[in-house]
């Protein structure tokens, strides 16, 4: 008998135990005479059932999870890889509601296959976003980004092919493809499981950026954090470079691209594009002053197409299927997919990729499952540390670019971070200002000295030391922060701090009295 | 692997600038590679490879220092043999993060970004490790784990806490 079984490579799933399964498993077979072969995916994004191992069955995969080695031998001994009954049996991985329900389209390979194998990529429609590209004009190619609606998905949403058409508009000797594979964001994991269970589309989207803005050289700026993204892009661009999809002759098409991977070096900032070409160029990761955008001047003052690994992710399917076919899924001018991330305290935590317009209550409970701790869910913050918390009287808010900036929010990378009621939300206030003051990047008085005052303030506030006072400071510091700070860091950490002061002022202290007395 | 806790010998530090640059002094912005590769050798970066780094990517010593002051990765000081970052971001926050902190911080007799006086451990804060939906997350040796209580934690260090030093 011989059979195949799954178990992710994902560093989530191997966080909670996936290799030693493979392990036991392995183990186990040898034991019994049993030929198995184990091809180690990226993950399903069904990351509270990890580790999620599947068996190809006539019946397609079958899920079980999540599996610890102790449930090994009754996995053997229910006949799994027949897709025999046990207690952690889910049936066909693709009927489960939570993935079946979504929309997979940058995220269609990822869990589904071995994402270092470009046989495999191909057998599932890799490549063909490319060989499409390379019959178009460099000028077609960003037509098209232009027309599927693709914005950034790295946080500011900026309209992908404007960015691209500058980068071709401007002559130069030497154009960058580089990717912000930076993802300091808490709550967000979309970039890392596109990197570690499919590789092989980032690739190929940088290739295509290539193609359309006259680039030669791409760089995947990588965080530390991720080292197994980096042993999955080194294994995925070893694969390229052999089968010539990478190269001085990109599938023999006489056009060349290369493409190299960097480890950042633990710097939330370098995450900001200009702070990453910075450290890029060896250098400390100070923001720049704009004018010249990086499209203009960037990498070694080089025109350098910057964008988010998803955005990347997002390119080949868009050649592949059209534009028509990607903009026709969405809301208002928030067009296409979105990977959302459910983390903190949710029940069912993972990625849920989706056309825009869904609401955080559907994200929340249908999806997620309500919280971890089966109390209410308080509050979420959505797009990361410098995002907005969204009380649940907002949670009919539908995700939407414009919707959430309508709020006062950000839908940004898409990481949705769970709070149940015990949260304490001036100590997440006070926490967001002193993440600004350990991150800034020095370069203006507001965001490097206003940081550290803030955290002072609430400490005082929360102290009970004259509060009208220490509001007002507050109010006034939050002010200073958004309007004379260069970048995000600095001017929207103001939102999480003044969310949690509007619509949890009793946690500070304030009750309706203090408003207005003290 | 397992760092050294003790400054390296004028021979290891020079090999391992030497191999460093080897690697890849030719890179564009070839210094934090440059860095890295150290650290990857020594477990930490020397000040006395400022001055050799600096003059063979023709900068500046205050250029060099500049950069690995900057980035919270590079180590001015030897890790202890086992090192712990552990996530104090907001999803493993959400989840106790801080209570496994006081945690840490009583059990091990140390406290962040503080190396103990035995050199067994170092406890680093790290900000986010992209495993947030199975949180609370930390590393130890530079291996993830998720879904941690303090139960949890003291297994996982149980072996790193009694392990000899390993012999080069
Ligand atoms: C402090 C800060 C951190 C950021 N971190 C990231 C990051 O980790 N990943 C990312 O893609 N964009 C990040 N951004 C946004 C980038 O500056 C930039 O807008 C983005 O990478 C552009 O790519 P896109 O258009 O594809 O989104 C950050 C911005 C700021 C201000
Ligand atoms: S706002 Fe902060 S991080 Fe951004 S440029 Fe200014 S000092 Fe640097
Ligand atoms: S917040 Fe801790 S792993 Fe992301």
């Amino acid at each position: 008998m011989s059979a195949t079984v799954y178990v992710p490579r994902d560093a989530s799933a191997r966080s909670v135990g996936a290799d030693d399964v493979a392990e036991a498993l392995a183990a186990h077979a040898a034991a019994r005479g049993v030929e198995l072969r184990i091809v180690r995916n990226g993950s399903r994004g069904m990351l509270w059932l990890e580790p999620l191992i599947e068996v190809a069955t006539d019946a397609g995969r079958i899920a079980y999870g999540p599996v610890g080695v102790d449930d090994v031998p009754s996995l053997f001994a229910a006949g799994f890889l027949a897709g025999g009954d046990h207690p952690l049996r889910h049936g066909a991985t693709e009927s489960i509601p939570y993935f079946a329900k979504q929309q997979r389209l940058t995220f269609a390979r990822v869990g589904l296959i071995d994402p270092v194998s470009l046989a495999d990529y191909e057998a599932h429609g890799g490549l063909r976003g490319l060989r499409a590209a390379l019959a178009l004009e460099p000028a077609q190619i960003v037509e098209a980004i232009l027309a599927s609606g693709l914005r950034g998905r790295g946080g500011a949403a900026f309209p992908t092919g404007i960015k691209w058409k500058t980068v071709l508009d401007t002559a130069a000797d030497q154009k960058y493809v580089v990717c912000n594979a930076d993802e300091g964001d808490s709550g967000t994991f979309s970039d890392r499981m596109v990197m570690e269970g499919d590789p092989l589309v980032l690739v190929e989207g940088m290739i295509i950026a290539g193609l359309a803005t006259g680039a030669t050289q791409g760089y995947i700026y990588l965080r530390s954090e991720y080292p197994d993204a980096a042993v999955a892009l080194d294994q995925a661009i070893a694969a390229a470079r052999a089968a010539g999809v990478l190269g001085p002759d990109v599938l023999g098409s006489g056009r060349r691209f290369e493409l190299e991977v960097r480890i950042g070096a633990g710097s939330y900032v370098c995450g900001e594009e200009t702070a990453l070409l910075e450290s890029l160029e060896g250098k400390r990761g100070i923001v720049r002053y704009r004018p010249p955008v990086p499209a203009v001047a960037g990498l070694f003052g080089k025109p350098t197409a910057l964008n988010n690994v998803v955005t990347l992710a997002s390119v080949p399917i868009i050649l592949d299927r059209g534009a028509a076919y990607y903009r026709d899924f969405g809301a208002g001018r928030s067009r296409g997919t979105l990977a959302f991330q459910l983390a903190g305290n949710i029940a069912r935590g993972g990625l849920v990729e989706l056309a825009f317009g869904v609401t955080l209550r559907e994200l929340l409970y249908e999806y997620g499952g309500g919280s971890a701790s089966g109390r209410p869910i308080r509050a979420v913050q959505v797009g990361g540390p410098l995002g907005a918390f969204v009380p649940a009287s907002d949670f009919d808010l539908p995700l939407d670019y414009e919707a959430f900036v309508a709020k006062g929010a950000i839908v940004g990378h898409g990481g949705i971070v769970v709070f149940d009621d015990t949260v304490d939300m001036a100590k997440m206030a006070r926490y967001a200002l002193e993440f600004c003051a350990i991150e800034s990047c020095g370069k203006c008085t507001p965001c490097r000295i206003g940081s550290t005052r803030g955290v002072e303030v609430i400490d005082r506030l929360l102290a009970g030391d004259r509060p009208r006072l220490q509001l007002a400071v507050l109010r006034d510091l939050c002010d200073t922060m958004e309007h004379a700070s260069l970048c995000a860091l600095g001017g929207m950490t103001p939102y999480p701090v003044r969310s949690a002061l509007e619509h949890f002022p009793a946690d500070f202290g304030i009750t309706a009295a203090a408003h207005g007395g003290h | 692997m397992h760092p050294p806790s003790d400054t390296p010998s004028s021979t290891d530090l020079a090999g391992a600038i030497e191999r460093a640059l080897t690697a890849c002094a030719h890179l564009p912005g070839a210094l934090l590679p440059i860095l890295h590769a150290i650290q990857r050798e020594l477990g930490w970066v020397p000040t006395e490879v400022v001055p050799p780094v600096a003059d063979a990517l023709n900068l500046s010593r205050a250029e060099v220092a500049g950069v690995i002051s900057f980035y919270h990765d590079f180590r001015s000081a030897p890790p202890g043999r086992c090192v712990v970052k552990l996530c104090r971001a907001e999803a493993c926050q959400a989840m106790g993060a801080d209570a496994l902190a006081a945690h840490l911080r009583a059990t091990l007799g140390v406290d962040f970004h503080e190396t103990r006086s035995d050199g067994a451990v170092t406890l680093e804060p790290v900000y986010c490790l992209g495993n947030c939906a199975c949180a609370p997350a930390c590393t130890i040796d530079g291996r993830l784990h998720g879904r941690l209580d303090a139960a949890r934690l003291d297994r996982l260090l149980a072996v790193p806490a009694t392990k000899v030093e390993p012999t080069a």
